[in-house]
């Protein structure tokens, strides 16, 4: 199939169109505009509704609608934005309603930085909101991988009936890469899917008190709502299914390095270098950053590890967290970070690793 | 014998209301669902719920429904409308929800001309938290976050929702309703069918504000509280249609 040179943020919007994607709502925020411009161009040709949201927060009170009406929806923005959504995302996840949307993430905290970061970490994959919901979170490397994964988030959240957050940093928003497009969806099967959901969609339905569609993000009975968490609960057991990891090259690592997105990449370059001058390196990428590859940590050799060396753009270092709680104390961790929308250096991490190796 | 009243279809039976007793809301609900019936339009018709009383009514409903965050009614209300767009699409929101968090959202929806139709409940207070004051709240009158009643130097005017719309050139229909009398209960009737029906029309934004009571915050019982309607919150909210494109 032929390959197309397309920025992140467009490919992830084209993607999106392919996938059904029929509703996006947003505000402008860099380094992600290209999201909505895009969808404002492209949602028109396909059928579909393009609506510029006052703000964050009602951009993603609109999906939750479009998306409670039964239309595949997305929204997308960038940190500081997706702090506002975060309210929308509980009520969507509470009532269990399919949406994806994208935080192309900068640096933080505050107004923060334009450039990119990955100092959402803790926000996306632990409390993206109220009420200690879960979500599938994915986290691509590469424009090709964003494209993949936005592509199935859409199946992924009328499975499960859920949110998925597609967890994207600026460099990956803003890059020019070759990309092959998944399939677009025909009219038909949007409207297959659509129609698929017509029993519980907020449309309209004839009079039948006991069937007609009631979208409740809370309760007034408390055994209800706790049915409602148990159910949720079960759903989120069962992503152990949807795990996605990248373990490459581990087996012999005197260091393995443990990276998601951007800082995944920059890694594996690390490691080829390393590789060819005979260091032994290796690298765990997290796909699914939530729920997050543990047992990957357990096919690391600490008979000759060194340190897992945790690389990422957030200062205070916050995957670290989750990197511990995989390797469970059998090796020492090591840090090399930067942040603020400073981008991680090939040198550093080069530094880092020959500073373990020299231990 | 003939029968010449009964339960509206769009209440279901044996189902208790949530209401405190004389509470004006559940008139409102009654009046939403006599307007969907006689409108024949119940298999399209969708409330966006916000949150505070109007949250009291979802179990006896026989509509779909969902309930909006605090204050964004308005933008669930567009994405529903914009992908759904043969449904009947209204929002229930008081006026803490739609006046004060969900302002952004309210003023912008109706500046867009978004098709659907808000019912406003203007009661002056925030009911279900317990009596705070609300952007509505009348000079003079107690709240429990402003215990010596409103007053202008602190906390500004009451706002007037129908006017603030007046401003801007894209709503369809505007009108302020109320139902302390048997003649203004009629006219609230009409009111929300007119709307319901520009709606359908496709004519774009309509809001119904309705001065209602809430006897429990007020301190009042039912009946003063309606003399309190006609001589405190009318002269201050005057009742009549403030914008009727047609
Ligand atoms: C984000 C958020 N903030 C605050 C609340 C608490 N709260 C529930 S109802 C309400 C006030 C509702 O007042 P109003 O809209 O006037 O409705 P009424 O009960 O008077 O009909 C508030 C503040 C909430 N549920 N969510
Ligand atoms: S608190 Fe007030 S608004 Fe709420 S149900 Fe009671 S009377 Fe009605
Ligand atoms: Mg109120």
């Amino acid at each position: 199939m032929a390959r197309k040179l397309m920025k992140g943020c467009e490919a992830i919007a084209e993607a999106a169109v392919r996938a059904g994607c029929r509703f996006f709502a947003g505000y402008p925020i860099t380094p992600q505009n290209e999201i909505p411009e895009y969808f404002a161009r492209r949602l028109p040709e396909v059928g579909g509704v393009f609506v510029q949201g006052e703000s964050e927060v009602a951009s993603v009170n609109m999906v939750y609608g479009a998306a409670a009406a039964g239309t595949r929806s997305m929204t997308s923005s960038s940190s500081p934005g997706i702090a506002l959504k975060s309210e929308g995302i509980s009520y969507c996840a509470a009532a269990r309603i399919p949406m994806v949307y994208a935080n192309i993430s900068r640096g933080g905290p505050g107004v923060g930085a334009i450039q990119p970061a990955q100092q959402d970490y803790f926000q996306a994959t632990k409390a993206s909101g109220n009420g200690g919901f879960e979500m599938l979170v994915l986290a691509p490397s590469t424009v090709q991988e964003a494209v993949d994964l936005t592509y199935a988030a859409f199946d992924y959240a009328d499975r499960d009936r859920n949110p998925v957050l597609l967890l994207a940093d600026g460099v990956i928003g803003t890059m020019m890469e070759p990309v092959e497009l998944p399939p677009m969806k025909t009219d038909e099967e949007v409207a297959a899917i659509k129609a698929s959901k017509s029993g519980w969609a907020c449309i309209g339905h004839k009079l039948d008190y006991a069937n007609r569609s009631w979208i409740a993000p809370g309760q007034w009975d408390t055994a209800i709502m706790q049915k409602q968490n148990e159910e949720a609960a079960a759903v989120y057991a069962s992503w152990k299914k949807d795990l996605q990891v990248e373990e490459y090259q581990i087996e012999d690592a005197e260091v393995v390095i443990a990276a998601y997105g951007i800082c995944a990449r920059i890694g594996k370059s690390v490691v080829d270098i390393c590789r060819a001058a005979g260091k032994k390196v290796g690298l765990i990428r997290p796909i699914t950053v939530h729920p997050f590859p543990y047992s990957s940590f357990d096919k690391i050799n600490y008979d000759v590890c060194k340190a897992v060396l945790d690389v990422e753009m957030s200062i205070p270092a916050q995957l670290v967290q989750d990197v511990e709680l995989g390797v469970k104390g059998r090796c020492p961790i090591e840090t090399c970070l930067c942040s603020g929308g400073n981008i991680m250096s090939r040198e550093a991490v080069l530094e880092a690793v020959d500073a373990i190796l020299a231990k | 014998m003939e029968k010449i009243y009964s339960r509206t279809l769009t209440i279901q039976e044996n189902k208790v209301s949530g209401f405190c007793p004389g509470c004006m809301h559940s008139t409102v609900i009654k009046l939403i669902g006599e307007a969907i019936d006689e409108l024949g339009v119940i298999d399209k018709s969708v409330a966006i719920t916000g949150i505070g009383c109007c949250g009291l009514h979802m179990d006896y409903i026989a509509y779909d429904n969902i309930t909006a965050p605090h204050g964004r009614a308005c933008a669930v209300a567009t994405g529903i409308k914009r992908t759904s767009p043969d449904s009947l699409v209204f929002t229930y929101q008081g006026d803490g929800d739609f006046a004060s968090i969900g302002l952004a959202e309210s003023v912008s929806a109706a500046n867009r001309g978004e098709n659907f139709t808000v019912i406003f409940i203007n009661n002056g207070i925030y009911g279900m938290t317990g009596g705070q004051m609300a952007p509505t709240t009348l000079l003079g009158m107690k709240a429990t976050t402003a215990p010596k009643g409103r007053n202008a130097e602190e906390h500004g005017y009451p706002m007037h929702v129908c006017e603030l719309l007046d401003q801007l050139t894209a709503p369809h229909y505007l009108e302020r309703v109320s139902c302390n009398t048997p003649q203004n209960v009629i006219k609230t009737k009409n009111a929300i069918k007119k709307a319901f029906k520009y709606q359908l029309e496709g004519k774009g934004f309509s809001l119904v504000e309705i001065v209602t009571s809430c006897p429990t915050n007020w301190g009042l019982d039912p009946l003063d509280a309606l003399d309190f309607i006609e001589q405190k919150m009318l002269p201050e909210y005057p009742l009549g249609v403030v914008r009727d494109k047609k």
